[in-house]
């Protein structure tokens, strides 16, 4: 690269070396930092598991045993059969992938609009947009209730459901910064080379904004796979419960002892389906972040 | 339409018409979205915060008696009380947290794809899992915080939890564990600052925090506002916390707003309606000002590269 550039042409390789030198170190000294991080980010994880492994006995023993000496992997079909985890399992399936189809498509078509067309009213509009962000989720809960409850939607799926496909003010907001990086000039040369709205959103704008859809993706899947408030407030019966809400109500069991193995088990159940949808969608995520340098 | 004749003339879409026209079919979703699930169910919250309203019998208009009320109930200061402490102390830390997370996360140094997964995991378990987790390890006697403290710092950790003074601070040790989704975000922005600008600042001898305050923080300074207002509003709205770990206690030190106001609508002996759309209006206009200001100020600190400026 810029090797010949050095001040002193006749010893290259000397101020090179150092600069290395001192790079080397700083690299040793960041990767000794980013481990340790990493060490007390995952503790609490590995606690879990190795709490879900162990018998209620082991699980009350101080100082805390962190490798139990009999793995008590009967935990987990005991714990999935104290509650119907199962039908938990499936609801959450069936709300949380059902608002993410909704939310990724509508809210990055409804960005472009904020981000890139002119429309008459469009700065009022987008900031009623914003402010609708800042209405607490209260105070459209009780409204909200008694609309669904008219309707007869509640202890149905359809209030969790509904809502997402008309866009949220959140998702959009964050597409839509993210349209705003995309240099204007891509959308002036296709629209001379005569592409219309639609075409531009879908040719250009859409392609170069994966890593954004890729991140209401995960939002989205996260956000509702984990809801608690809006499930417990619109689902009565545990036949329809989600999985939050059947983990809260292990929890609430009228018991003396908390069954912590148990319930860790059960914890780990839940989290499972994030872990491994990020664990699998990661590389495209972090990878189509780096295309948001669009060069070109 | 008489028009289709002077078309070929003056086309009665001129091309601002056009784009406007557009402009609406792009945003109609969310147009639709915002009558039937909040322009509506907004006005009747605003109808009920004047009644009293306990859903077997009908709404019983009070006018401003819900707001007067509210001014003389010491729950109802305690929970604000609560909930602002929170977000005074949460937010914050966990911006300082997520972008300190990210520059480390954005050197080129081994393994890094590795440890940036490891950095985000917590996010993915947010919600009912990570507060019954946390439930275990705040334990004061078989959870694993005390046993580190008392281990390596050789320290007598608190009660967590059960102790007044501390459950608060337990609940924002717990949130900082969780500030990968902002991480993200910042390590996003920070990859899309262009290379060029850094290296430019070096040549011109900019050292590396100079070049921090002056290239990272105005290139991601989007994001920033972005993490900053949805971290306050999401603050001010904690409510699993309260009622997974805590039931508000012990003694209302962790009695957030939400939780004060779920109780009174849908959790409570005693249930009304009207009184928790009061408290869900005085919350609404918190955050709308606390908001307003952030964004007035954002022209001042924030950068769009591909912002339209004259």
């Amino acid at each position: 690269m810029d090797e010949r550039q050095g001040p002193d042409p006749g010893r290259p390789g000397l101020a090179q070396q150092r600069k290395k030198r001192r790079g080397l170190v700083g690299k040793a000294i960041a990767l000794a930092v980013v481990s340790v991080g990493a060490l007390f980010i995952l503790a609490p994880v590995f606690w879990m598991l190795s709490t879900s492994l162990k018998t209620l006995d082991q699980t009350l023993a101080f100082p805390p045993v962190w490798i139990p000496p009999s793995l008590q992997f009967k935990n987990y079909p005991d714990a999935l059969s104290v509650l119907p985890f199962g039908t938990f399992a499936r609801n959450s399936a069936i709300v949380t992938l059902t608002v993410l189809v909704g939310e990724v498509l509508t809210n990055s078509f409804v960005a472009y609009g904020f981000a890139r067309l002119r429309g008459p009213g469009r700065r009022w509009i987008f900031m009623v947009l914003l402010s609708t962000m800042l209405i607490p989720f209260p105070v459209l809960v009780i409204p909200q209730y008694l609309l669904f409850k008219n309707l007869g939607w509640i202890d149905t799926f359809l209030p969790l459901i509904v809502p997402p496909w008309f866009g949220s003010a959140f998702l959009i907001f964050l597409v839509r910064q993210f349209y705003m990086t995309i240099p204007r000039e891509l959308d002036e040369a296709a629209e001379i080379d005569g592409c219309g709205y639609f075409s531009i959103y879908f040719r250009i704008i859409m392609p170069l904004a994966k890593p954004a859809l890729a991140s209401v993706a995960i939002f989205s899947f996260t956000y509702n796979w984990n809801d608690y408030l809006a499930p417990l407030i619109y689902l009565d019966s545990p036949s329809n419960f989600t999985l939050p809400l059947g983990l809260a109500s292990f929890l609430g069991r009228p018991g003396t002892v908390i069954p912590w193995h148990q319930l860790m088990a059960a914890s780990l159940v839940t989290v499972l389906p994030c872990v491994l949808l990020f664990f699998f969608a990661q590389r495209f995520f972090i990878q189509g972040i780096v295309v948001s340098g669009v060069k070109g | 339409m008489a028009h289709t004749a002077s078309l070929a003339r003056r086309p009665f879409l001129t091309r601002s018409r056009k784009e406007g026209l557009f402009f609406f079919i792009f945003i109609s979703p969310w147009i639709l979205g915002f009558l039937i699930f909040l322009a509506g169910p907004i006005i009747a919250s605003f109808y009920f915060s004047l009644t009293t309203y306990d859903v077997l019998s009908p709404p019983q208009f009070l006018g401003l008696q819900n707001y007067q009320d509210l001014t003389s109930d010491d729950l109802f200061w305690q929970s604000l009380r609560v909930t602002t402490t929170y977000t005074l102390l949460s937010v914050p830390l966990g911006i300082a947290f997520a972008l300190g997370m990210a520059l480390l996360l954005n050197l080129k140094i081994p393994f890094i794809a590795f440890f940036r997964t490891i950095y985000y995991l917590p996010s993915v378990i947010s919600g009912v899992a990570v507060s019954v987790l946390w439930l275990w390890i705040l334990n004061p006697a078989f959870g694993i915080l005390n046993w580190g403290l008392g281990t390596f710092l050789h320290i007598q950790g608190p009660q967590w939890l059960f102790s007044e003074q501390w459950a608060l601070p337990s609940l924002v040790l717990m949130s900082l564990w969780s500030v990968g989704s902002s991480m993200i975000l910042y390590l996003a922005g920070l990859q899309g600052v262009p290379t060029e600008l850094y290296e430019a600042a070096s040549l011109d001898g900019a050292h590396a925090v100079r070049r921090f305050w002056h290239i990272t923080v105005p290139g991601i300074s989007p994001v920033l506002l972005f993490t900053l207002i949805t971290g306050i509003i999401a603050s001010f709205q904690t409510f699993t916390q309260a009622s997974i770990m805590t039931q508000g206690g012990p003694h209302y030190a962790t009695f957030f707003y939400v939780y004060y106001l779920w109780q009174t609508a849908f959790g409570g002996s005693t249930i009304d309606m009207g009184y928790a759309s009061a408290m869900a209006w005085i919350l609404f206009v918190i955050v709308f000002v606390l908001t307003i200001i952030l964004l007035v100020s954002s022209r001042l600190w924030v950068f769009y590269e591909g912002a339209e400026r004259g």
